[in-house]
């Protein structure tokens, strides 16, 4: 599998990340290392297994709903990079 | 005796008994973390006032010392992952497996060093600087709970708590010579453990003993409703049911897992640890487990594409550190992620990333699920046959500090013995079973079927009971030790 710096550019997009000129041109070299040696699984004939996300048939976990308080406002901005007494800031996003 | 060579359950007991003071036995840890954190800096952040001293009676282990890997939440104290993007984070909430050795009367003394986000297999991707094998300082103690072991067997704490993705109790635990188990999936709660991988990761104990690694299992087993994965099963039951009486027991050694690759040194000891079990009862037979080929890329391609996900979160606004100088909002989101994760975390994030996007799914990820289910139901036939299984933890010892960190795929294949356990979510354990000829430590791997952890943990006390790999410590700063 050939991965070209158009396609790491696009994945970078979605994962949010905007690797420097060099970082990207390394990274490339190994994902398409990392992602050649994936087709190993080719190998293996698959046709009708069905994929397992879940090893144990846990579903539908239901508890009754009951009331209880949340976290403490104050408490989670303390963590926040920029916060005010209320809010975490970010850029103005909408003109 | 000295008091940090005791197993936790002997300090306990001796602290219940009052032959040992609480005071005693904090000095104790104290002196030894003073001693070796500059060495092994096993610890990403030391408590200077620990809990004031808890209940005695509260469990087999209250009052004993031990210390949390850095990626599980603790109230107030900073909990890092070893990223840098996490900055001084510390979490408004106790993970559930802290409430409730808390409540068991644990002394936690504090956070130790990891792979960042556990993504690593030497601790060398730690933005903090990289953990050194106590018993050789120039080589990794194993990742990604390599704090975790290094504290364990250095002595700096009786015993820790780490994380399981795809072998960070395990793998670690045999390179620093401790005893290291990973649960059954959905026996521990995973609440307040930051997710790398989630249908994976799983919390264990790293301790001196497998009877030590039973006692912890039993105060953080048991259903807890704010993990929905979280299985219902009795608490409590685990070190009262060891016998060491392996009589009738059929293992099975897994011809695919001693083949090519496999260090000569630690083929001759795991395969003398069979001999050991047989003397205690047990069968042996070998099989084949012809799926070994495939387990790492499944792995990487399912743990990545978890990773991508679980990873969005952090993005500089809700907790943690951001990035200066930027200009809008998705400029704020890429340059603080892309300057405060490490190449190892981006790598599986863009690895992750490729896996699930438009055009690749079906060919990776969804291949990828498929081949997971052969695994399971490799595992499930041969549980048909045998009530458990011997393999290696790790095709080495310990390599020197920066010789795996330059070659990824090299690192992800070293993780073959110990992946699959954790795709077909099963219980397993690493123990101590001899050293090399360089004098580093070898260790076995007990496999055994989902909800089968008690006969795992059995069989590792069986060995403990005629070996003793697992009482050796090394001789670090001077005196101290063998």
């Amino acid at each position: 599998m050939k991965i070209t710096t158009e396609m790491v550019d696009y994945i970078s997009t979605l994962s949010r990340l905007k690797l420097p000129p060099e970082e990207k041109e390394r990274m490339t070299g190994e994902l398409e290392q990392i992602v050649s040696y994936m087709d190993i699984l080719n190998r293996l004939d698959t046709s009708g297994v069905e994929p397992m996300s879940h090893v144990f048939p846990v579903k539908n976990v239901m508890r009754s709903d009951e009331v209880e308080p949340s976290a403490d406002r104050a408490e989670l901005l303390k963590n926040a990079p920029v916060p005010d007494e209320e809010a975490f800031l970010v850029p103005r996003t909408v003109e | 005796m000295e008091l940090t060579k005791l197993t936790a359950l002997e300090l306990g007991e001796r602290l219940r008994s009052g032959e040992v003071s609480q005071a005693e036995a904090l000095a104790a840890a104290r002196a030894r973390i003073d001693a070796c954190q500059g060495e092994t800096r096993a610890f990403l952040t030391v408590l200077d006032d620990p809990a004031p001293a808890p209940d005695l009676a509260a469990s087999p282990l209250a009052g004993v010392p031990m210390a949390y890997k850095d990626n599980i939440c603790t109230r107030g104290v900073r909990t890092t992952c070893a990223s840098k993007i996490l900055g001084d984070f510390a979490p408004p909430y106790d993970a559930t497996v802290v409430e409730r050795l808390t409540a068991a009367g644990a002394v936690s003394l504090g956070k130790l060093n990891l792979d960042e986000f556990a993504m690593g297999s030497t601790t060398e991707t730690s933005f903090y600087g990289p953990v050194r094998n106590p018993w050789d300082l120039t080589r990794v103690p194993g990742g990604s709970s390599g704090g975790a072991a290094a504290a364990v067997a250095a002595g700096m704490v009786w015993y820790a708590i780490g994380s399981d993705t795809g072998g960070s109790i395990r793998q670690p635990a045999a390179y620093c010579g401790v005893t290291g188990m990973k649960p059954t999936y959905g026996t521990v709660s995973r609440y307040g453990l930051i997710a790398y991988a989630s249908s994976l990761d799983q919390m264990g104990p790293i301790a001196r003993s497998a009877a030590d690694c039973a006692a912890v299992l039993d105060l953080m087993q048991g259903k807890d409703r704010r993990d929905a994965t979280s299985l219902d099963v009795p608490a409590g039951s685990l070190l009262a049911s060891l016998t060491g009486d392996l009589r009738g027991k059929k293992i099975g050694i897994p011809a695919d897992c001693f083949g090519e690759g496999l260090d000569g040194e630690v083929r001759a000891a795991v395969l003398a640890a069979a001999q050991v079990l047989k003397g205690r009862g047990a069968q042996l037979e070998e099989f084949s487990l012809p799926i070994m080929e495939y387990v790492v890329p499944a792995y990487y391609i399912i743990a990545c594409a978890e990773a991508s996900s679980n990873l969005s979160r952090f993005d500089g606004v809700k907790y943690g550190w951001r990035a200066e100088g930027y200009e809008d909002l998705t400029d704020l989101y890429n340059r603080t992620r892309t300057e405060g994760f490490g190449s190892e975390v981006k790598r599986r994030i863009l690895l992750g990333t490729f896996v699930l996007s438009t055009g690749y799914y079906d060919a990776y990820y969804k291949k990828a699920l498929q081949v997971k289910a052969v695994i399971k139901e490799a595992f499930d036939r041969a549980f048909e046959q045998y009530d458990l299984l011997l393999l290696p933890v790790s095709p080495t010892t310990a390599p020197r500090l920066g010789e795996s960190l330059s070659d990824p795929l090299k690192m992800y294949l070293s993780d073959i013995y110990t992946v699959s356990v954790n795709l077909a979510g099963l219980p397993g354990l690493s123990m101590p079973c001899g050293f090399d000829s360089q004098g580093m430590p070898i260790g076995a791997q007990l496999v055994g079927p989902a909800l089968g952890d008690a006969a795992v943990l059995n069989a590792a006390h069986a060995y403990q009971l005629d070996t003793d790999w697992h009482t050796r410590s090394p001789s670090l700063k001077g005196g101290d030790g063998k």
